[in-house]
């Protein structure tokens, strides 16, 4: 039964730790920003639950186990955070490669907006033009 | 403290100050499922579930979210346990599944990888939903939130390997699955009865099939 745990725990930690590797080996392979950051952000989510659940058994003790709870909850809630500001300021970047999308339905909302607030600053540069007429 | 200012059935706040100028603030009805929270962290971080811990774990809770107050989350006042479970198993499968196939990309298809931007049009209107649905999709590999446009509860997401039309529709299929999954299990009781004779994307293809 120990030996039998023990091979658990292994095999539990090693696959944990094979979702890091592979989250770098997508960070070096994916060809740009926006799809690295799904390799980036990702791994915590199966990976520290397997080297958690690894943990979990190795210690056998069970008061260890809502402090293993707490720490993947806090992972899930602040991970998705991190990977929309990332991504929702990086789209508006160059470092965005738009040649790699198939589809991509927010650029004319972005669009819009940018141009929109463009349209918003002639006033200033009309009232410039009336500054110079006055003189 | 009590609240006037904020109905319970508001399910999106728009500012951290209402029309007259007052700091919106929860009520304790409110707010009693994250306080629980708040004692359940207290005791798992003192590994001491015993009665007096949580007490004192409770008291400072209570202290803390009065000191400092942040704009009330607006929970929907319903909450279906079974639904809850049965969402985070699949949830777990789908994360699984979705980190094969990501590890499967990283590895074989590498620079070749094409994705999508897609946007996903939301039925809901709470503020909860759309968060928790973006919270959902992000922590599953393959996709995550670029944007959000909250007054039509809009999606802007990134979606890995997604290079056809039929699979753009698919992908956005997915995510109001999540949606529908997340009504049934903590959604108010207007979006419940509305989405609850829907059936999941595989079922009704299964259905359309025949």
């Amino acid at each position: 039964m120990e030996i039998f745990l023990d091979i658990l725990v292994a095999v539990l930690l090693i696959l944990g730790c094979l979702m890091s590797l592979i989250a770098g080996i997508g960070l070096l392979t994916f060809p740009d920003m926006l799809t690295r950051m799904h390799a980036a952000t990702k791994p915590q989510v199966l990976g520290f639950l397997l080297i958690f659940a690894g943990l979990a058994i190795h210690l056998r003790n069970w008061t260890i186990v809502p402090v293993l709870i707490v720490a993947w909850a806090m992972q899930l809630l602040t991970a998705p955070v991190s990977a929309h500001m990332i991504g929702r300021s990086g789209y508006r970047t160059k470092h965005a490669a738009k040649d790699t999308l198939f589809s991509d339905e927010l650029r004319q909302v972005v669009d819009k907006v940018s141009s929109g607030s463009a349209t918003g600053a002639i006033p200033v540069v009309d009232s410039q033009d009336h500054e110079q007429d006055g003189k | 403290m009590p609240n006037k200012n904020l109905a319970p059935r508001d399910q999106r706040i728009d500012d951290a100050l209402d029309t007259a100028g007052v700091r919106h603030r929860a009520t304790l009805k409110q707010e009693w499922p994250l306080l629980l929270l708040l004692v359940f962290v207290w005791g798992a971080l003192w590994q001491d579930f015993s009665p007096g811990n949580l007490l004192f774990g409770a008291i400072i809770a209570l202290v803390i979210v009065n000191l400092f107050p942040l704009p009330p989350v607006v929970l929907s006042g319903r909450l279906n346990l079974w639904y809850c479970v049965k969402l985070f198993a699949w949830f777990l499968g789908q994360v699984i599944a979705a980190s094969v196939h990501v590890a499967w990309l990283a590895v074989v298809r590498g620079k070749q990888t094409r994705s999508s931007v897609i946007a996903v049009p939301l039925r809901t209107d709470s503020d909860l939903i759309v968060m928790t649905v973006g919270h959902v999709l992000t922590l599953i590999p393959g996709s995550f939130v670029l944007d959000v446009d909250r007054s039509s509860s809009t999606l802007y997401l990134h979606y890995i390997d997604v290079d056809s039309a039929r699979e753009v529709e698919k992908a956005r299929e997915n995510i109001r699955d999540i949606e529908r999954r997340l009504i049934m299990a903590i959604g108010s009781q207007d979006e419940y009865e509305a989405i609850k004779n829907e059936c999941s994307p595989r079922v009704r293809r299964k259905k359309e099939q025949p």
